[in-house]
C-alpha cells in the first residue's frame, strides 16, 4: 500500500517538477508547482512528517501560490518553448544553455553516487522505530515544544527574516513618483481640509500640494 | 519504500530545478524553479530526519520553507519592480545592474 503511494506521488513530484521546467506559459508553469507541491506533501506524510505536510499544503501550496499567480496575472508573458530556448539568445547564449543543461546532467548524477552509494547502511532501511501517539515524532505538539525549546533562537531567526522581507517587498514594489491622475490629486486635497495643513503626507513630500 | 527511494526522487527535483535555472530566461520561472531546488533538499532533510527518528530535519525543513517565503516576496517584488520601469522581463537583456 505504501510503496503504491509513494510511487504514485514520486511521479507526481518529478511529472510537477519536469512541467515547471518545460512549460510555455508561466501561468502553467505555477499549476505544474501547484501539483509538485501537493504530491510533495504526500511524500511527506509517508515518511511521517505531519506537521510539515499539513504547512507545505495550507503555506506553500495555498498562499505562496496565490502571490505567484497574482504576479504572472499582473506581469504575464509567453515564454519561450524548449527548443527556441536552446536555439535563441545567439550562439553564445545557446551554447551556454547547452552547457547548463549538460552540467545538470552531471549533478543528478554526482547526487545519485554520493546520495546511493554511500556507506550509510540506514540509508537502505525503513527509518527508526515510530509508535503512534499523540505526542510522537512530526506531531504539531512535537514540532512546536522543539521550536520553543531546543530551536528557540532559529524560530526567532526565521521571525526577524520574514519580517525583513516583507519590509523589503514593500520597499521594492512601492510606487515611485507620487500621484498620477488629476482627479486622485483633487481627492487628496478634498480629504486635507479635514486636517491642519502641514502635518505631512506623502503628496506634500513630492511637493504636489501646496498650501 | 526504504529511505534511498526517497534521496533518489529528491536528487531528482533538484537536478530538474537547476536545469531550469541554467536554461529559463525569464525571472519569474527561474523563481520557480528555485522553489524546486528548496523542495528538492527539504524531502532529503525530512527523509533523513525519519532515517534517525528525530525532529531535527524537520525543524530545519520548516526554516527552509521560511526562507523560501521570503525569498518569493523580494524576488516577486523585484520583478514587478522591473515590470514598473518598462525593462524587459529577460534574464538575457538585463544585464547591467544600473536601472
Amino acid at each position: 500500500m505504501s510503496a503504491v503511494l509513494f510511487f504514485l506521488a514520486a511521479i507526481g513530484v518529478i511529472s510537477g517538477a519536469v512541467g515547471v521546467v518545460t512549460l510555455r506559459n508561466p501561468f502553467y508553469c505555477v499549476l505544474a508547482l501547484v501539483a509538485h507541491l501537493l504530491s510533495l506533501a504526500v511524500l511527506f506524510l509517508l515518511l511521517r512528517a505531519e506537521f510539515v505536510a499539513a504547512v507545505q499544503v495550507v503555506v506553500y501550496a495555498g498562499a505562496v501560490m496565490v502571490l505567484y499567480v497574482f504576479v504572472v496575472a499582473y506581469v504575464g508573458g509567453e515564454g519561450d518553448s524548449i527548443g527556441e530556448r536552446l536555439r535563441g539568445g545567439g550562439a553564445v547564449g545557446s551554447g551556454l544553455r547547452l552547457l547548463g543543461a549538460v552540467l545538470s546532467g552531471a549533478l543528478l548524477v554526482e547526487l545519485l553516487i554520493a546520495l546511493l552509494g554511500t556507506g550509510l547502511e540506514a540509508v537502505d532501511g525503513f527509518g527508526a522505530g515510530y509508535a503512534p501517539g499523540p505526542r510522537t515524532y512530526g506531531t504539531p505538539a512535537y514540532i512546536g515544544k522543539l521550536l520553543l525549546t531546543r530551536f528557540l533562537l532559529e524560530f526567532e531567526v526565521a521571525s526577524f527574516m520574514l519580517l525583513i522581507a516583507a519590509v523589503g517587498g514593500v520597499v521594492l514594489a512601492r510606487r515611485r513618483g507620487g500621484l498620477e491622475d488629476e482627479d486622485e490629486r483633487g481627492l487628496i486635497v478634498g480629504m486635507d481640509k479635514l486636517r491642519p495643513l502641514g502635518t505631512g503626507t506623502t503628496a506634500e513630500g513630492i511637493g504636489r500640494f501646496r498650501p | 519504500m526504504s529511505i534511498a527511494w526517497y534521496l533518489a526522487v529528491s536528487a531528482i527535483v533538484f537536478s530538474l530545478g537547476a536545469l531550469g535555472v541554467m536554461t529559463r530566461r525569464n525571472p519569474l520561472v527561474m523563481l520557480l524553479c528555485l522553489e524546486l531546488m528548496l523542495n528538492g533538499a527539504n524531502l532529503a532533510l525530512i527523509a533523513f530526519a525519519r532515517m534517525w527518528g528525530d525532529g531535527d530535519g524537520q525543524i530545519l525543513a520548516i526554516v527552509v520553507m521560511t526562507v523560501a517565503a521570503c525569498e518569493v516576496c523580494i524576488g516577486l517584488g523585484m520583478i514587478v519592480a522591473i515590470y514598473r520601469r518598462h525593462l524587459p522581463i529577460d534574464v538575457d537583456e538585463l544585464r547591467e545592474l544600473q536601472g
